[in-house]
Order: C-alpha cells, then sequence, then structure tokens
C-alpha cells in the first residue's frame, strides 16, 4: 500500500463514519451485505478494466458486454437447457475471444483503443436487444440452479459470495500486476512502449493479453450480474458501467496515460464508489443526484491529488533551493 | 527585450569599421550588408558552441553554410531566430545594434527560417498554412476567415516559388520539395530579406532537388539574401556566392565565388590535425559474425545495404544523419521489417520479426534516443536493467527482486553508475549515467551483436571515456560492435574498420590505414575515397 492507497482508505473510513453517525443503519449487517455484494460485482469489473488502463488503453464497451453477455447467459441456461457449468465456461470465452478482438484491431490495425471500444460499446448493446427483440430475459417461475445461485448470489457466514469471490480475484491479480513478469512488461509498456519494445518485449501480444483480461473478468461479472438480477432488460442493464470502472481506477490513482496504478487502488476507488451509492441512499438524497455526487467526489479527489503533488514539488524544489549555497 | 541594447549608429559607414570583421572587400562592390554579427561568442555547459564569429550579410546573396556535425550551425540559426542569446558580440541589423535578437526582433528584421523538419499542419491547405495566425478577417462579430482575399494574397506568392500546385491543396498531398516551397512562401510572406534554409535537400530526390535551386535563384533576383546549409557540398557549389566554413565553432575560412570549390570546402571543413588514434588494440578480428545482404529499409527503398561485422571487431558507421544508418539498425534489431534482403547470423540465416526474436539471438541496441527508446524513467536502475531478461530474474513466472538487485549491483559497480542505489529512479541519474543503465540492461546478458547508435551524444567527457573502454573490451571479447556514430572523432578515433554510408547505401569501407578524416567525408558526400 503507497502513500495515496492509505489516503483513499482514510477517505473510505471518515465518510463511513460520518454516514454511519447520521444514519446508523448504514451499520446494519444487511446493509454492509448489500454493499460489499455490489462491491464484489463492480471490483470484477474494474480490476478488468485496471488491466487495461495499465497500457495506456480503455476499454469503454464493459455497461454493454455486460448486457450482451448476461443475456446470453441466462438464454442458454433458462431458454436452451444448457447445463450452467457449460454455460459459464462459455460466457468466459466469449468474454476472453471478444477482448482478442479489440486487441487485434488495437494492437495490429494501430486503430485507438477509445474508437474501437466505444464501436464495441454500441454493437454489443445493438445485437442485446436485438437479441431479446428488445424484451426481458429471465428465469421461468420455479427455474432454479442451487449450486450457480449459492455461488453467485448466495452467502458464507453472512459474507456474499461475490464479495469472496472478489478477494480471490484480488489475490491473484494481484501476483499477477505486482510480481509476475507479464505484470512488469504491461507496466513498462504503458509507461513508454517504445522504450518496452527496445528491451525486446513483445508488446502487441501484452496488451492484447490486458485486453483478454479486462474481456473474461467483465464476463464473469456480467454472469455475476445476471444472476443478481435476475432478469435482464438489455435496453439499460449495465448502462454506465465501464464509467464505474474508470471512475474506481481514476480515485484509485490510476493514470489515464498508463504505468501508474495498484489493484489495492481500484478496490479502494470501488469502495469508495459504492459508500457513497449507499450514502445517497441512506442520507435521503434524492436518487436522481446519484450521479451528480459520484462525480462530484472524484473530481475534489483528483484535484486533491493533483494540487498535494504540486505542492510537494514545490516544497522538494525549495528544500534544494536552500540546501545550496548562494553566492 | 534587449532594451539599452538599442544603439543607433546611423546609416552611413556602418559595419566597416568594426575590428574583427572578415575581410570580405572583394565582395565590396555589392551593396552595403543590412545584418552582421561581430566576434560573437556562445557557450553551453562544457562547450564552446560558437566563438569569435563574424559574417556580413548582403541583400541579395546566396552565402553556403558548411561544417560537420557539430560546428556551431544550428548554435548560428539559433542566435539569428532569437531563440539563443550570445554570450559575447554584436548583431547589427539596419545599422542598429543589439546584444541578442528576441524572437520578435528577427521577424520584424525579415529573417526566415525552412527547417530541416518542416514545421507545416500537414491537416491544413496551402493558404492556411501560410497565413496561419495572421488570416485576413471579414468584419462582424463572428471574425470569418475571408476566404477570397486569403487566395488573393497566396496566389502571388505561389507564383514567386514557382508552385505547381494550388492555394487550396492539402499539405499531406504535396511531396517534400512542394511542402519545402510552402515553407519559402511562408517566409516570403512576412517580407523576408534574409531566408535560412537548413539542409533543404537532405530528404529530397535529384530532380526536386533541382527545383528547389531553381526557387532559390529566384529569391536571390528579387533581392532576397538566402543562407544555404547543406552537406551536399556540390549543391552548395552550384548556388552560392559565397561560401563559409564552420569548425568547431569557429570561422575555418570564407570562399570566394571563384574559390568555391569541392576540396577547398572539405580541406576547410577538417581543418585541424588528426588526432591520434585512441582505439590502439591490437587484438585481430575473427570471422563474420553478422552479414547483412541486399537490406532494404523504408528510409531508402530503392537502395541495399551490404555489409560484415566480424566478431572482435568495432565496425564504426559513419555517414551523415539522414542517410539510412539507424533505419539500418532498426531493421537488424528487428523493430522495423525490412522491405527485402537477408540478415545472416554466423552464416545462418536469420528471421527477425521483432526485437524480441533478436534479442533472443544476442543482438542487441543501444538506441540513439535514450529517453524515448532506451531506458524507462520512472523505473528503477534495477528494473531497468533486468527488463530484457526477466525469465533470468524469475521463477514460475514470478519475479525475484533480490536477483534483480545482486545483478544491478554488479552491474553497478562494474560500469560505475552514480546512483544512491539500484532502487534508484532512472529519470533522476545525469544522462552519462543513464547511458550506462541502458549498456547494463545488455552487459547482463550475453551479447553477440552489440549496435550502438550514437552511443555518447549529449554525455560528459567522462562518461565517453568509459563507454569507449567498455566498447573496446566487448570487442576483446569477441563481440561484433557497429558503432553508428555522427561524432567524426569518435568514428576515428574507437573504430577498428569504417563503413560510411551515403542515401541509404554502404559508399566505402575503410581499412585501419585508411582510415582518416578526409577520406570520411569524401564517402559521406557521395565521393570516392583517396
Amino acid at each position: 500500500m503507497n502513500k495515496k492507497d492509505i489516503g483513499l482508505l482514510i477517505l473510505i473510513v471518515v465518510v463511513g463514519a460520518v454516514v454511519a453517525t447520521i444514519n446508523p443503519r448504514f451499520l446494519l449487517p444487511i446493509n454492509l451485505a448489500n454493499t460489499s455484494n455490489l462491491i464484489g460485482l463492480f471490483g470484477i469489473l474494474s480490476i478488468g478494466q485496471a488491466f487495461v488502463i495499465i497500457t495506456g488503453g480503455i476499454e469503454l464497451s464493459v455497461g454493454s458486454l455486460i448486457a450482451l453477455l448476461g443475456v446470453l447467459f441466462i438464454d442458454l441456461i433458462a431458454n436452451h437447457g444448457m447445463a450452467w457449468p457449460l454455460a459459464f465456461m462459455l460466457i468466459l470465452v466469449l468474454g476472453g475471444l471478444i477482448g482478442l478482438a479489440h486487441g487485434w484491431l488495437i494492437t495490429r490495425l494501430k486503430l485507438q483503443p477509445f474508437v474501437v471500444t466505444l464501436c464495441g460499446l454500441l454493437i454489443y448493446r445493438g445485437i442485446a436487444r436485438f437479441y431479446t427483440a428488445d424484451g426481458t430475459a429471465g428465469f421461468a417461475f420455479g427455474q432454479n440452479f442451487p449450486t450457480l445461485e449459492f455461488l453467485t448470489a448466495g452467502r458464507t457466514y453472512g459474507i456474499p459470495n461475490s464479495f469472496i469471490a472478489l478477494l480471490i480475484i484480488m489475490g491473484v491479480t494481484w501476483v499477477v500486476l505486482h510480481r509476475s513478469v507479464f505484470g512488469r512488461y504491461l507496466y513498462a509498456i504503458g509507461k513508454n512502449e517504445e522504450a518496452a519494445r527496445y528491451s525486446g518485449i513483445r508488446t502487441g501480444r501484452m496488451v492484447m493479453a490486458a485486453y483478454v483480461i479486462c474481456g473474461v473478468l467483465t464476463a464473469l461479472s456480467a454472469i455475476y450480474f445476471a444472476m443478481y438480477t435476475r432478469s435482464i432488460s438489455p435496453a439499460s442493464h449495465g448502462n454506465f458501467y465501464e464509467l464505474y470502472a474508470i471512475a474506481a481506477a481514476v480515485l484509485g490513482g490510476f493514470s489515464l496515460r498508463g504505468g501508474e496504478g495498484s489493484i489495492v487502488g481500484v478496490i479502494l476507488g470501488t469502495i469508495l464508489l459504492q459508500e457513497l451509492q449507499n450514502l445517497v441512499n441512506l442520507l435521503g438524497i434524492p436518487s436522481s443526484l446519484n450521479f451528480a455526487v459520484m462525480g462530484g467526489v472524484i473530481l475534489i479527489g483528483v484535484l486533491v491529488d493533483q494540487q498535494w503533488d504540486v505542492f510537494r514539488a514545490k516544497r522538494r524544489l525549495n528544500k534544494a533551493a536552500h540546501s545550496t549555497p548562494s553566492n | 527585450m534587449t532594451g539599452n541594447g538599442f544603439t543607433a549608429t546611423g546609416g552611413v559607414n556602418r559595419a566597416e569599421s568594426t575590428p574583427g570583421t572578415i575581410d570580405t572587400s572583394s565582395d565590396a562592390r555589392h551593396q552595403a550588408a543590412f545584418l552582421s554579427l561581430h566576434d560573437v561568442r556562445k557557450t553551453y555547459p562544457g562547450v564552446v558552441a560558437l566563438d569569435g564569429f563574424s559574417i556580413e550579410i548582403r541583400p541579395g546573396e546566396v552565402i553556403g553554410l558548411v561544417g560537420e556535425n557539430g560546428a556551431g550551425k544550428s548554435t548560428l540559426m539559433k542566435i539569428l531566430g532569437g531563440v539563443a542569446a550570445p554570450d559575447r558580440g554584436l548583431i547589427r541589423i539596419d545599422g542598429v545594434d543589439h546584444d541578442r535578437l528576441t524572437v520578435e526582433n528577427s521577424l520584424q528584421s525579415g529573417i526566415a527560417f525552412v527547417h530541416q523538419e518542416l514545421n507545416l499542419f500537414e491537416n491544413l491547405d496551402v493558404a492556411a498554412n501560410i497565413f496561419l495566425g495572421r488570416e485576413p478577417l471579414r468584419g462582424g462579430p463572428l471574425k470569418l476567415v475571408d476566404r477570397a482575399k486569403l487566395r488573393e494574397m497566396v496566389l502571388p506568392l505561389l507564383k514567386r516559388v514557382g508552385a505547381n500546385f494550388t492555394a487550396d491543396t492539402p499539405v499531406s498531398e504535396l511531396s517534400l520539395a512542394q511542402q519545402q516551397m510552402v515553407e519559402i512562401a511562408k517566409a516570403l510572406s512576412i517580407k523576408a530579406r534574409l531566408v535560412i534554409l537548413d539542409e533543404p535537400t537532405s530528404s529530397l530526390p535529384l530532380a526536386e532537388t533541382e527545383k528547389l535551386l531553381g526557387v532559390i535563384k529566384g529569391l536571390k533576383a528579387e533581392g532576397i539574401s538566402v543562407i544555404f546549409i547543406s552537406h551536399r557540398l556540390h549543391e552548395v557549389e552550384s548556388v552560392a556566392d559565397r561560401v563559409i566554413v564552420l569548425r568547431d565553432g569557429m570561422l575555418a575560412g570564407t570562399l570566394a565565388s571563384d574559390a568555391i570549390n569541392h576540396d577547398q570546402m572539405v580541406k576547410l571543413m577538417i581543418g585541424r590535425a588528426l588526432k591520434a588514434r585512441t582505439n590502439t588494440s591490437e587484438r585481430e578480428a575473427g570471422a563474420v559474425a553478422l552479414s547483412a545482404k541486399g537490406i532494404r529499409t523504408a528510409a531508402y527503398p530503392h537502395r541495399t545495404v551490404d555489409l560484415d561485422v566480424l566478431h572482435g571487431e568495432i565496425l564504426g558507421l559513419a555517414g551523415l544523419v539522414g542517410s539510412g544508418r539507424t533505419e539500418f539498425a532498426r531493421v537488424v534489431f528487428g523493430i522495423d521489417r525490412s522491405l527485402g534482403g537477408e540478415l545472416y547470423l554466423d552464416g545462418k540465416h536469420v528471421l527477425l520479426s521483432s526485437s524480441a526474436d533478436a534479442v533472443a539471438t544476442g543482438i542487441f541496441l543501444v538506441p540513439e534516443d535514450r529517453k524515448l527508446a532506451g531506458i524507462l524513467l520512472d523505473f528503477a536502475i534495477a528494473q531497468n536493467i533486468s527488463l530484457p531478461n526477466l525469465s533470468a530474474h524469475s521463477a514460475n513466472l514470478i519475479i525475484s527482486a533480490a536477483s534483480e538487485n545482486t545483478t544491478a549491483e554488479a552491474q553497478k559497480s562494474n560500469l560505475g553508475i552514480k546512483a544512491p542505489s539500484v532502487k534508484t529512479r532512472v529519470g533522476t541519474l545525469s544522462g552519462g549515467n543513464q547511458q550506462k543503465v541502458v549498456l547494463a540492461k545488455w552487459l547482463a546478458m550475453k551479447p553477440r551483436i552489440m549496435i550502438f547508435d550514437e552511443p555518447t551524444r549529449g554525455i560528459d567527457i567522462g562518461a565517453k571515456a568509459e563507454i569507449y573502454r567498455l566498447m573496446q573490451a566487448l570487442a576483446d571479447t569477441g563481440v561484433a560492435v557497429l558503432m553508428i556514430s555522427s561524432d567524426m572523432e569518435e568514428v576515428i578515433g574507437v573504430s577498428d574498420r569504417v563503413a560510411v554510408m551515403h542515401e541509404g547505401q554502404i559508399s566505402g569501407i575503410l581499412a585501419k590505414d585508411q582510415l582518416d578524416q578526409e577520406n570520411v567525408l569524401l564517402l559521406a558526400v557521395g565521393k570516392s575515397a583517396r
């Protein structure tokens, strides 16, 4: 954990304390469980986004993918009678393939990540709506998948299993990003792709792999979201989720230029965002203001962070000026 | 602003009385100079870039300015452009003395530049580029551009430069020579009296070069002065009224029109006595390590490079900037695909589809632009050094920081990298130490071929000597070293053999006993060695 992470953690605790004092219901187990469930769902897709942002890219199609893959998953197990583990794997593979396609367009055909994934955002949303004829995908009455439901929407000792899934994914991706050769390559590429290439790194493949990871994690969270809502109207399901993920990363200290950020940071960012959502609900702030509150906090957070850097740089300069003898 | 620097000296009897002026009596029959420099000196930390330099420029005069890389040409340009302030000396324009010029002074005095790298906006059309920021406006609150008037203003300018394109052509559709014409038209649009062309022909094919030389003659006929900077001596010969030769920041000599010839220019450019070779090694070169056969690069798609580098030698690759040396190195290192030809490593054909392939076969490159391609400024020394060789520092794909640090410590003391620790960010180091980190990265592995692209650019003398020592040590152990350098002293002093490139081809290879500056220079400008 670096200083920025600790600052963010303090902010989360302070906001939590304030909300808890005003409305003690914040600390009720049911509220904490609900919030941590949402943290789990959004955390998984935010980690995916983090891999892409590290390379200096961006993935805007996440929300639409959540809708499309969710619709497909429910349709496969509810209407086509496919065994859910098979459907589960199929959806993950599909997510990975879509990530691969994005990565290929970006690294081989040199298209801009923003453009490629913006097109994805439109295309997948359109396909999802077409697939259900703009209807709602859901389970028939009495249709049950006990194991699947337990794994995705169930709880263990009161802790939502989605949150536990996040913790496991966090652990794995932390090792991958912060300790593995691949992670080091991603940071190097994000910092200076040219220098990485001149060090003999196959930069194209690495970037593609980052998009594949993002695709797989998005697919996983798509299944979680589908099982959480249990019915999906593809016109609105997952709307703006890519922005939640990007916001979590930015709050957590990622630079959109690439090469900066950590798994702990993006998770803390996710927690803060969900805490703010919760705050809006508990403090009786009109829910229509939801986005405005989030936007405001992110803006202030980034501003404080940036001003803090400027302040430190100035202080360092002053120190240097004082320590050199002037004659 | 210069403030007190302005001293009116009256309109008559201007430059002639000033001490330090070069004797240009043979040109005195022309009009008086409108611009002159007197005894100008400019230093940068550790370097005297220009010293005791004086020049007079008369209307309608074409001055050729030649000199090796680093002779002081660009410093002179910066002073005239108002970008750099001289430490000493005087700049006199129309009888007004300045200590230094500001960019505004320079513009108002009618000094215009056409840089080697063109500064045009490719997304805009010709007319918009010429009058960018000075567009004629229609009245009214919206301040719309008066396109008709703009066209009207641009047409005569294009006619003067003999343009064969229209004002509404997007610049991206123009050839390089045409783009240069746009730049010249832009210069004319600010009523330039002096146009400075920096290596305008270095990237032009022959036919386009002729066109450009024609435009220069046109300017001269209009009474506009031109300073023509070029490495292509025969072009200077054909167009200049007077040639000024710079060497090591000093005026090496002036050639009047009847004295301008190729040999004279080369003689003045070299001038000094040859420095003794610093490479006194007696090692014997071994077998061919790297053999390039018919390699074609994007810089000169129709030329081929054939070159052998031997084990245990330092092969200098000399040539002018833009002769295609870096592009060749990028192909050998797998960064760019070659357009044709083959590479052989120890006699075996190799296909390099990426730098990863090159690194895997033991071909390493120390790039020209350190900060852009050599190192990661935000990474620690140890992380930079381990980057190409992480598989050796990891078990089951997990990096061992201890292993990284051990290797880095060893390289740090081996190369004498001055830093508090191997965890120090490379961005905080001096240029010389950064370059050593780039070297350390490769030395920690097993190089078979080491390519250095301008290895000592921008680093201090101490670090330079260190890097030369390392290169010799590499060659002593049988590594094939290819050193691209534009520093003549370095090429002569460090290499065992020197290959010279000219416009995308090897124009000659000089063995130890033929190795002198004149031969290198002759080959570099496309003549044959003596």
